[in-house]
């Protein structure tokens, strides 16, 4: 329940860096907090807010209109099961119904232990390896009800080192190093790029 | 995409169900079509923000050559050619189903909703929509209104999700504190936790809200559209002159909406002014006269009351009569009032003002410029002059909308950052004392080469280029920035701009409400009625009134200056209370106290006219007809929608029974006649009449008329440069500002606004917070040569260092005090109290 | 996936278990193309492109080179903006694509940035693809490294930034406005086209292009083996080779890269060397052309080729080339609903006709599921269907500002009027008088 951390606000500020309007950075740096603290809190989007020069309110309206975002604690583990419609034909439903019986909670619900949170979700484009599903936005395709039985008890016993707790996304972040950054354009540099000097393009 | 291929044409021709209709160049279809008498229905689309196009109800069949497709008219620009049908059935087709789709989840509380009878929805829906619901699933819940401020509440079941509020919000006030969230059909309005819309705007949500999603806390259940009677006024909130409507039932005042006019304020209002309707039916209005008895003030019959005052002026040497206030009043109050002092009793020692604006020769003799000349395209404009947002609240949103879509440049220069700081170019805070050093570097030939009233040199000849490089005449919002500094300080600022670039125009930012047209009205000292000084129009006026004033008297200071020395016999205050309002609370004081009589003309009770003798009960806003002028010299229409408390009176009828009691006729037994004799003797407003004003909706701005062979309106004179005080790096210079909710009648006469005046500390800089060395929270000691107050302190960043910032007028600080009225600034020492 | 004769163009790596390293790139001949184009002139290397005749994958098909050429002249900067958002149900292959080989997407953002001018590109992945997103990452550091992306581009005055960056969950950012709104940190809502097509006002209001993963996918083997070797593959009015999804029913689901325009479904769906047909034998009942906002087609569309004008006249689109297979045991109301579902969640929330419609059409369908249907409901789905969609045509015609309300149309449309008998057969329970639903049905969904 917090701010950005201070070594989160500096990976921060290299992320507003990047983009020609610090607003632009705004998905990524919830993403960050969410990784931070497992959800996105009130602070950690008042603080994005001042970070980027909007409002608290700008930051809640952009969050709340992407579901990954979550503004209440969920499970270490999201367990996001697909039943869109290539899922379906393969057992998707099924598959969903067996998962609410296994850990005994609706989609939307987290287990007592909060490990586990499950949601019935859109295509997550794995359509020809249905039935599929993510954890913590790591696929799984065509998965049993024996396989996923096994890849809970896994989870439970701490046997996935290979799946980080919920709001990690990418392990590797992208780093532009200075000497090689070309530099961010912004609507005001109006110069024709260098390159393109001579070009027909150009005279076009 | 086409914007450069299409010659420049002054109109294009569409045609319109089978008419031609001729559009202007990029104007909006809905736009033309409704100008062209065809009224295609929208929900969404306002005409003072950008088309968003997302409600859908505007779908009209649109032909640009490639065959009829479905278009929202709000986003299409009329394009030579054009065939558009809004009546095909493909159209009422669209039109109907979009109504549908809104009336799924709309919950149809309309007999207990404060809209039905006035509501888009409702009108659309009687009379296309359908008879039934097709719907048989359940609608959508949310909880009933929630309050999303103290003045606002949103019930988001009744919300249409038109984007007019919340575009409102971002685009047009800079506050978006309230924003959509969540997505698709769980869509809703609302602002983040705990932190309310907090905007001084947000009652123009209300007013543009399609449906009731949001209502206004002064208004809710309190009356029925159709029981309300309307008339049209002119906002008195402050001077920038806001047209409003306002609705009454049972002659009682129910609320003030917005009305939209070109060269004001767009339909927009603030809340102050808007929610100043509850302060006509403020409790403590005074409906009788009342007279000092030993027990104090007590109810006295009105031939009593004039008895006593015509006594007391008639007995008084005219010299020793002094009159402040005035700008409450209507146009023809005000002349009312200056003649019979200046005319009948002859003295000179009348001033508006109360010491907090700038001197009458530099308002109304500085070349003046207009709001729509001051925001128009491409200008500069400095702001010299206190915080719009604050003080001027529309102006506000005016200067912002010109910053930020019409590409003018805003240069300010004000003692702290304040609300419209974020939108200037450049924005410098000058040391208190030293805005004229400032304005010297500003307009040099050459670039600074120091530091300057503390500024950094690079951010002077930042702005110094900006200046510079200003196309055509700079226009300067003028003012008083911080009362904490002498007026001379601005003079000695505009002296020097004027003298660097003669063309400049000025928007003078005096705030109280009709003070222009007081000051038109000779209610200032060496001024008569239109703008002319004593001695120029001894003549003019010799022959049209009883009498001239032999020489120019006093203003607010002077006048209490004597009083405090036990020169003034009678203080008349014209809805004036200089006890809380004059920046030199102990001067004012001791005036009060040493003057033998005080005549109270006012609405409510205040501090000072508690202590009067004498107390006129007045007629107030919406309670009289006249005239008022506002910052650019506009005049409009005000009008009486209620009758007064009681017996209470307009001014202009005290003024003539009064002069009666005194002997003299001041020829006028309406304000229709008071508006005749104006247009007929008043310099500047000659050949305003009533008839030319009942055309012009939007009001005149003066003159209108012939402006030879009159007395030569009165003219700014330049001041001499006032030497920057040597800096004690000790002591902190005083800034003093205004906040929009203060003490003041307006404020504290409304339940729902009253609670809004924050209270003042004092605000210093980080650096000086931290060398202060007071914990957060903690209170500090601050001392000027006048007083010590012991108040609470925060740090600002906002705040130049070696400045400290309060609020006036507020309750319990009574920062007033520590001022002393003649000082170029005043210095403070702050110690913690421990 | 795998093909005989053709060329593998974009899937050529696949095979590697380390495909998606630079190592690996740079032995099968990557950045060659890079390094080839700079020695060209910009507009030569546009060219190029505009002769291969290459179709965006994305799901409109528009042309590629003619896209770029719509960046109006001289307007700076321009903006190069990946979409990487793929969720069209169906729709797998940009992941594998951005998985699987994030350098050869690397490589086609450098080129077109190159020959379009682009000062800088912004590669937006989908939120939800974690691996996807640490690929790029990882390869985009690579590639920073060694010289291939940033400053002065391989010695040359050519210098680009490519900035990842990520969704959080929302189809309809797959629309390229309302990527632009995302990646500008709003919701990501539509815009309304024109005024604001991407090519002259996009991101921040420049002029910028929104291409496709596929798409870009595409570039280096284009500029290394030319325009015309590209177009010299598949049919007429849809070149080179073209990913397919096949999903459903089939014996073996899988992602296949085709000749484009040449390749019929029924080879797709039946032939051993790609879906080798229908689970158990049984008879195909329907299947998705083109993701789940195309119109279904049936048995008698099997013998089409997979060409974009083709589809488009039959009255379906190939769309993200996404191939949903639907044998005979399938429920027609259910998976109608399913879709349908999907789009009531998906909408944006804009535009009344789908934010307000394509939930009431999930309400009615599932009603009909549970046992509550009225007679008169197929009459009202279609009616609400046209006031989202006028004429309910294919083209669809719309009320909204983007398709996604239309969408949610194609599988009502085709499911009723084809397994009418099976919405019917729903409707027993027929009470024309029922004002009230005796169930309680699920109140919106909230998403916090």
């Amino acid at each position: 329940m917090a701010r950005l951390t201070p070594d989160n606000v500096e990976i921060a500020l290299e992320i507003i860096g990047r983009y020609p309007r610090p607003k632009s950075a705004l998905i990524p740096l919830l993403h960050l907090a969410q990784e931070q603290d497992g959800h996105v809190t009130d602070e950690a989007m008042a603080h994005i807010a001042e970070l980027v020069g909007v409002s608290a309110a700008e930051v809640l309206g952009t969050a709340s209109f992407y579901e990954m975002f979550k503004f209440e604690p969920v499970g270490r583990y999201m367990v996001n099961i697909c039943t869109n419609i290539s899922c379906q034909l393969m057992g998707g439903e099924e598959l969903l119904e067996h998962a609410e019986h296994t850990l005994g909670i609706r989609p939307g619900q987290t287990t007592a232990d909060g490990l586990f949170t499950i949601e019935d979700v859109e295509c997550i484009a794995a359509c020809t390896e249905a039935p599929c599903l993510q954890v913590n936005y790591r696929y799984f395709h065509r998965i049993t009800n024996e396989e996923f039985d096994q890849l809970v008890a896994d989870l439970r016993a701490g046997a996935r080192n290979d799946i980080p707790a919920h709001g990690t996304l990418a392990r590797v972040r992208q780093r532009i190093p200075v000497d090689r950054r070309a530099g961010v354009v912004t609507p005001e540099d109006t110069a024709q790029p260098v390159w393109l000097a001579g070009s027909q393009e150009a005279k076009s | 995409m086409s914007d450069t291929e299409a010659p420049a044409v002054d109109g294009v021709v569409v045609e319109i169900n089978g008419h031609e209709v001729v559009a202007r160049k990029g104007e909006l279809l809905i736009d033309a079509a409704e100008r062209a008498g065809t009224y295609i229905p929208r929900f969404c689309y306002h005409e003072r923000m950008k088309p968003v196009g997302m409600c859908r109800m505007c779908l009209v069949e649109v032909d640009s050559g490639r065959g009829p497709a479905l278009q929202p008219s709000c986003m299409i620009e009329c394009t030579p050619g054009m065939k558009v049908d809004t009546e095909s059935e493909i159209t009422k087709k669209a039109q109907d189903g979009v109504l549908e789709f809104l009336l799924l989840n709309h919950p149809l509380d309309c007999p207990v909703c404060d809209k039905g009878g006035e509501c888009p929805l409702q009108d659309q829906t009687m009379a296309y929509g359908p008879g039934e619901s097709r719907m048989v699933e359940e609608k959508r819940h949310k909880e009933k209104p929630i309050p999303i401020s103290e003045l606002v509440l949103l019930d988001r079941e009744r919300c249409i999700l038109c984007d007019r509020c919340t575009r409102f919000a971002k685009e047009v006030a800079g506050d978006p504190l309230i924003h959509f969230i969540h997505r698709g059909n769980n869509t809703e309005v609302n602002t983040f936790p705990d932190e309310p819309f907090a905007s001084y705007f947000s009652g123009n949500t209300v007013q543009i809200c399609p449906v009731g999603a949001l209502t206004a806390s002064t208004y809710r259940f309190k009356a029925r559209p159709w029981d309300l009677e309307t008339t049209e006024s002119t906002c008195q909130g402050c001077s920038f002159g806001c047209r409003i409507s306002i609705d009454s039932s049972r002659d009682q005042i129910q609320r003030f909406s917005g009305v939209d006019i070109d060269p004001v304020n767009w339909g927009w209002l603030c809340d102050k002014g808007r929610f100043s309707s509850e302060a006509v039916n403020a409790a403590g209005r005074l409906g009788e006269p009342l007279l000092r008895t030993a027990s104090g003030l007590a109810p006295a019959r009105w031939s009593e009351a004039l008895a006593a005052a015509a006594a007391a002026l008639s007995a008084a040497d005219p010299a020793a009569i002094g009159v402040i206030g005035g700008a409450r009043l209507t146009n023809e109050d005000a002349y009312a009032w200056s003649k019979l002092f200046k005319g009948v009793l002859g003295t000179d020692n009348v001033d508006a003002q109360l010491g907090d604006g700038l001197p009458a020769e530099a308002l109304l003799g500085l070349p003046r410029t207009t709001i729509d000349d001051l925001c128009a395209p491409g200008g500069t404009v400095v702001l010299l002059g206190p915080d719009p947002k604050e003080e001027l609240p529309v102006l506000f949103l005016r200067l912002r909308h010109a910053v930020e879509n019409d590409g003018v440049t805003l240069l300010e220069i004000s003692p702290r950052r304040s609300g419209i700081s974020s939108l200037a170019a450049v924005s410098l805070q000058p040391r208190p004392g030293e805005t004229g050093e400032l304005l010297r570097a500003l307009t040099a030939g050459t670039e600074a080469d120091r530091d300057i009233a503390g500024i950094p040199v690079d951010r002077v000849n930042a702005m110094r280029a900006l200046l510079a490089a200003a196309a055509g005449p700079v226009k300067v919002v003028l003012g008083r920035s911080s009362v904490g500094e002498s007026e001379a300080v601005t003079l000695d600022a505009t002296s020097v701009l004027l003298a660097a670039r003669p063309d400049t125009v000025f928007l003078p930012a005096v705030r109280r409400a009709n003070i222009h047209g007081a000051l038109d009205m000779g209610l200032a000292p060496g001024l008569l009625p239109g703008r002319v000084g004593l001695d120029a129009a001894r003549d003019w006026f010799g022959s049209r009134w009883p009498s001239v004033p032999a020489a120019r008297g006093l203003d607010t200071t002077g006048i209490l200056t004597a009083a405090a020395a036990g020169r003034l016999e009678v203080l008349v205050l014209l809805g004036a209370d200089p006890l809380a309002d004059f920046p030199d609370a102990r001067l004012a004081e001791r005036a009060i106290a040493g003057v033998r009589t005080i005549i109270s003309v006012d609405t409510l009770l205040n501090t000072t006219s508690e202590r009067a003798h004498i107390v006129l009960a007045a007629a107030g806003f919406a309670e009289k007809a006249g005239t008022t002028t506002n910052l650019e010299g506009r005049v409009s229409t005000l009008s009486q929608r209620v009758t007064p408390p009681g017996t209470a009176r307009p001014d202009w009828v005290l003024a003539t029974e009064l002069a009666s009691r005194l002997g003299a006729d001041l020829g006028f037994a309406s304000p229709a006649e008071i508006l005749a004799e104006i247009s007929a003797v008043v310099p500047s407003h000659l050949g305003l009449t009533a008839d030319l004003l009942a055309q012009a909706p939007d009001g005149l701005v003066l003159p209108i008329g012939a402006t030879s062979g009159l007395p030569a309106p009165v003219a700014f004179t330049p001041t001499p440069a006032v030497p920057a005080p040597p800096v004690d790096a000790y002591a902190f210079r005083l800034v003093a500002t205004r906040k929009l909710y203060d003490q003041g009648t307006i404020v504290q006469a409304g339940p729902h606004l009253s609670g809004l005046a924050a209270g003042t500390s004092v605000r210093v800089n980080p650096y000086d917070f931290d060398r202060i060395g007071v914990a957060a929270g903690g209170t500090v000691s601050v001392r000027s040569p006048q007083a010590t107050l012991v108040m609470p302190i925060h740090a600002d960043a906002g705040v130049p260092r070696g400045t400290a910032a309060v609020v006036v007028n507020q309750a319990e600080h009574r920062v007033a005090e520590l001022m002393n009225v003649g000082d170029v600034i005043c210095e403070l020492l702050i110690e913690t109290t421990s | 996936m795998s093909s005989t004769e053709v060329p593998r163009i974009i899937t050529s790596r696949f095979d590697f278990d380390d495909s998606h390293t630079l190592a690996r790139y740079e032995a099968t001949g990557g950045y060659g193309a890079l390094r080839k184009a700079i020695a060209m002139d910009p507009a030569a290397v546009a060219e190029e492109v505009r002769s291969a005749s290459l179709l965006g994958r994305g799901g409109a098909g528009f042309p590629a080179g003619v896209k770029w050429g719509l960046a109006p002249a001289e307007v700076w900067p321009r903006y190069l903006v990946v979409n990487g958002d793929e969720s069209e149900p169906g729709t797998y292959k940009d992941r594998l694509l951005m998985e699987r080989d994030p350098h050869q997407l690397i490589e086609g953002v450098l080129l077109a940035c190159y020959a379009i001018g682009c000062g800088q590109a912004f590669l937006y992945v989908r939120g939800e693809m974690a691996l996807a997103q640490e690929r790029i990452a990882a390869a985009l550091n690579e590639a920073y490294a060694a010289g291939y992306v940033g400053r002065n581009i391989l010695g040359s005055s050519f210098s680009v930034d490519v900035v990842l960056t990520w969704g959080a969950g929302a189809y309809i950012v797959g629309e390229e406005t309302a990527l632009i709104e995302s990646l500008e940190g709003n919701r990501g809502m539509p815009r309304l086209k024109p005024p604001f097509f991407p090519a002259a006002k996009g991101l921040y209001m420049q002029p910028t292009i929104v291409n496709n993963v596929e798409t870009l996918s595409n570039l280096p083997w284009i500029i290394d083996n030319g325009g015309a070797a590209f177009a010299a593959l598949g049919a007429e009015t849809s070149r080179g080779t073209r990913m397919f999804a096949v999903s459903g029913h089939v014996k073996n689901p899988g992602v296949f890269e085709v000749e484009y325009g040449v390749t019929t479904f029924r080879d797709l769906i039946y032939s051993p060397q790609y879906a080798g047909g229908i689970r158990d034998d049984n008879a195909i009942k329907a299947f998705i052309p083109g993701g789940a906002s195309a119109p279904w087609f049936f048995e008698e569309h099997l013998d089409l080729p997979l060409e974009k004008v083709t589809v488009d006249r039959a009255g379906s689109m190939l769309g993200s080339g996404a191939i949903v297979v639907m044998d005979e045991t399938t429920d027609a109301v259910k998976a109608c609903l399913r879709v349908v579902r999907f789009f009531a969640r998906e909408s944006c929330g804009k535009c009344t006709p789908c934010r307000e419609g394509t939930t009431w059409l999930e309400k009615i369908l599932r009603r009909i599921l549970d046992g509550y249907g009225r007679p008169s409901d197929l009459a009202l789905l279609m009616d609400v269907c046209d006031n989202i969609s006028p004429g309910i045509a294919w083209p669809p015609k719309q009320t909204t500002i983007c398709p996604l309300g239309p969408s949610a149309v194609s599988p009502i449309a085709s499911a009723i009027e084809r397994f009418r008998d099976e919405f019917e057969a729903r409707i027993t329970q027929a009470d024309e008088n029922r004002t009230s639903v005796p169930v309680a049905f699920p109140k919106a969904v909230s998403h916090v």
